[in-house]
């Protein structure tokens, strides 16, 4: 493979950057290794907290900016929430509200050259949308016991239908969290990668990289808006589920 | 012209595998000119549904990203 894009002359590696490196050293990764991943995780927490806890420290009846974007963000999801799920999902608005935050921060901290988005990695993603799977499946059933069946089972169509109905439910309701955490991931994935080929392509033109490096001035206009509406997916699915969970009857 | 034949079989194939985000465009311009229309008659009604829009869209997307998906594991992970 790099011997075949080597001799292109174009030098374009699309995918280097989503590359694990530990934090010190060159050895070994295990589970507890220090990685840029893990960095910039711990990264988009500490953003979040700081943002919020300063915002709402002052409680200004006129706020100022860091209350602003803290009360802006906590109505916004608290309005999704309570929209999407009704009264009795605000229960679980805490959770879905940390989901949201942190998706964000990984996403808008990812676009930070030279950081590492987090969130470009499956296995982050994948691991917030079992959380939600197993979570969701499991209130289902705990607050309606085999009622949660019911889900499957869809009344209003015709009696004959209904078993084959049940099958691709059942099938759809299993692919949630395949499609849930690589909707996040391949899609800020591929925003980076793109912008990566066109630079790739301004190393090479020589004078006339002007045009790839405004391409990526405009891709990553675009990028700043993927960033914040796959948050923003990811949260309102999140809540689609969990209203799912919560009224189960088709 | 060398290489081998499962090289070329790989680049075919995730050229090929490009062909799903096409159907993914389509979906979502679907989704969000209907949006469009049906917000332009009732605008009143329009802001209630954005959220039902961005939830149509999203599952519109997430096909062309599998496809995108099936591209990458082609070129990179074959």
């Amino acid at each position: 493979m790099a011997e075949a894009e080597s001799s292109t002359g174009f030098n374009i590696h699309p995918m280097d950057q989503f590359q694990i490196k530990p934090l010190f050293g060159a050895g070994e990764i295990h589970w507890y290794t220090p990685t840029n991943v893990t960095l910039w995780m711990l990264i988009a927490v500490v953003v979040a907290t700081v943002l919020l806890v300063i915002g709402t420290r002052g409680r200004a009846v006129i706020p100022s900016r860091s209350q602003s974007v803290a009360e802006m963000m906590y109505g916004f999801v608290y309005k999704m929430v309570e929209d999407v799920t009704g009264k009795e999902g605000l229960k679980y608005f805490p959770y879905i509200f940390t989901l949201f935050i942190f998706i964000l921060l990984a996403n808008f901290l990812g676009l930070i050259p030279g950081s590492f988005t987090t969130t470009s990695h499956i296995a982050v993603t994948a691991v917030l949308a079992m959380g939600v799977f197993l979570g969701v499946t499991i209130l289902g059933f705990v607050k309606n016991g085999t009622k949660f069946l019911g889900l499957f089972w869809v009344s209003s169509a015709p009696l004959a239908l209904r078993p084959i109905l049940a099958v691709i439910e059942l099938i759809s309701y299993f692919v949630r969290p395949v499609s849930h955490s690589i909707r996040l991931a391949g899609n800020v994935m591929a925003g980076h990668a793109v912008i990566k080929v066109f630079a790739g392509f301004a190393g090479a033109l020589g004078v006339f990289s002007i045009f790839p490096i405004i391409s990526i001035t405009a891709v990553y206009g675009l990028e700043v808006l993927v960033a914040a509406i796959q948050a923003y997916v990811f949260t309102i699915l999140t809540c689609v589920y969990l209203n799912d969970a919560l009224h189960p009857s088709h | 012209m060398e290489g081998n034949i499962a090289e070329m079989g790989q680049f075919i194939g995730a050229g090929l595998a490009c062909i799903g985000m096409g159907g993914a465009g389509i979906g979502v311009g679907t989704v969000a000119g209907n949006f469009l229309s049906g917000a332009l008659r009732n605008p009143a009604a329009a802001g209630a549904q954005t959220a039902t829009l961005f939830i149509g869209i999203a599952f519109a997307e997430a096909l062309g990203i599998f496809s995108f998906l099936v591209a990458l594991l082609l070129m990179f992970a074959v």
